[in-house]
């Protein structure tokens, strides 16, 4: 809880000088985020490498877990489905290409916007934000309440590269193979299923 | 995203061969990185006047489609958990 609430701190204190323009040079943070991204997946690399015990335990792992992606994609298109009742200016298959974003903000509401107009484009991506952050902010709440595998679901397509140190950190690192091979297929199947409720 | 994958798994090679020491360090630095990165995740969301502003208009229509499927997939990837780790006897780890 702690841990969340730090996280959320620094997060408020971003859109604060962000929206307050304290920082100069919009474009360079980009970079230095990804640079960050980039340090953080190799200290990730690193914890795994080093642990020479989890490369034995992957062999254990559970085939049932394997069933995780189809976990993610089913959950999420049959939820967004029911929710899509609750909004009568927006069809089933609209709510269905938002939903088919699992988290790849860029990529889905920029295919989107191009089926769809820009309209449901900002929708996806804010949705496709929150689902980010929400991961990102609720994983140790998420493991605590609902077990390990509930930070990878709700990371979606995320969970291969900016969600996977945080699911490192509170699922474990027994988690990460998983974690990798939910986001290596989640990911592949945005752009198909995207693309596929828009033309429907 | 090769360049992550080749990033991870350069930081592995590394981690491996460094297997006979403990790295205690690494995971402070993770959690310090975990820090900067949605540092500058709020700075991206708040320098973006689209973003700040169409929280606004489709913000609760983006709350509601993205809760709901995470609801959706809490619900399933729990479930899969209580199989799996029912079957292991116990805490499943």
């Amino acid at each position: 809880m702690k841990g969340s609430l730090i996280i959320v701190g620094f997060f408020i204190l971003g859109i604060v000088c962000g929206v307050m323009h304290w920082l100069p040079d919009l474009n360079a943070y980009g970079n230095v985020s990804f640079l960050t991204l980039c340090a953080l997946l190799f200290c990730v690399g690193m914890t795994v490498g080093n642990n020479t015990t989890l490369l034995k335990s992957f062999t254990k792992l559970d085939p049932r877990l394997m069933l995780l992606p189809l976990m993610t994609i089913t959950g999420t298109l049959a939820a967004t489905a029911i929710a899509s009742l609750g909004m009568p200016g927006r069809s089933l298959t609209e709510c269905l290409a938002v939903g088919s974003g699992f988290g790849y903000y860029s990529l889905s509401s920029i295919l989107i916007t191009q089926y769809n107009g820009p309209e449901l484009g900002t929708v996806a991506l804010l949705a496709n934000i929150i689902r980010e952050i929400f991961t990102l902010l609720g994983a140790p709440l998420l493991v605590r309440f609902f077990g390990p595998l509930a930070p990878i679901s709700c990371g979606g397509a995320t969970t291969m590269d900016t969600t996977l140190p945080i699911i490192t950190r509170y699922s474990g690192e027994n988690f990460v193979l998983i974690s990798l091979f939910h986001g290596f297929l989640v990911d592949f199947s945005v752009p198909f299923l995207v693309t596929f409720f828009c033309t429907l | 995203m090769l360049k992550v994958v080749a990033i991870m798994l350069s930081g592995m090679a590394v981690g491996f061969l460094m297997r006979k020491r403990r790295l205690r360090v690494v995971p402070h630095a993770v959690t310090v990185l975990i820090w900067l990165l949605l540092f500058f995740l709020g700075v991206e969301v708040g320098e973006n006047p689209q973003v700040i502003q169409g929280i606004s208009h489709l913000g609760v229509e983006a709350l509601w489609l993205s809760l709901s499927g995470l609801v959706g997939t809490i619900a399933f990837s729990w479930a899969l958990w209580k199989w799996v780790s029912r079957q292991k006897g116990g805490d499943g780890k």
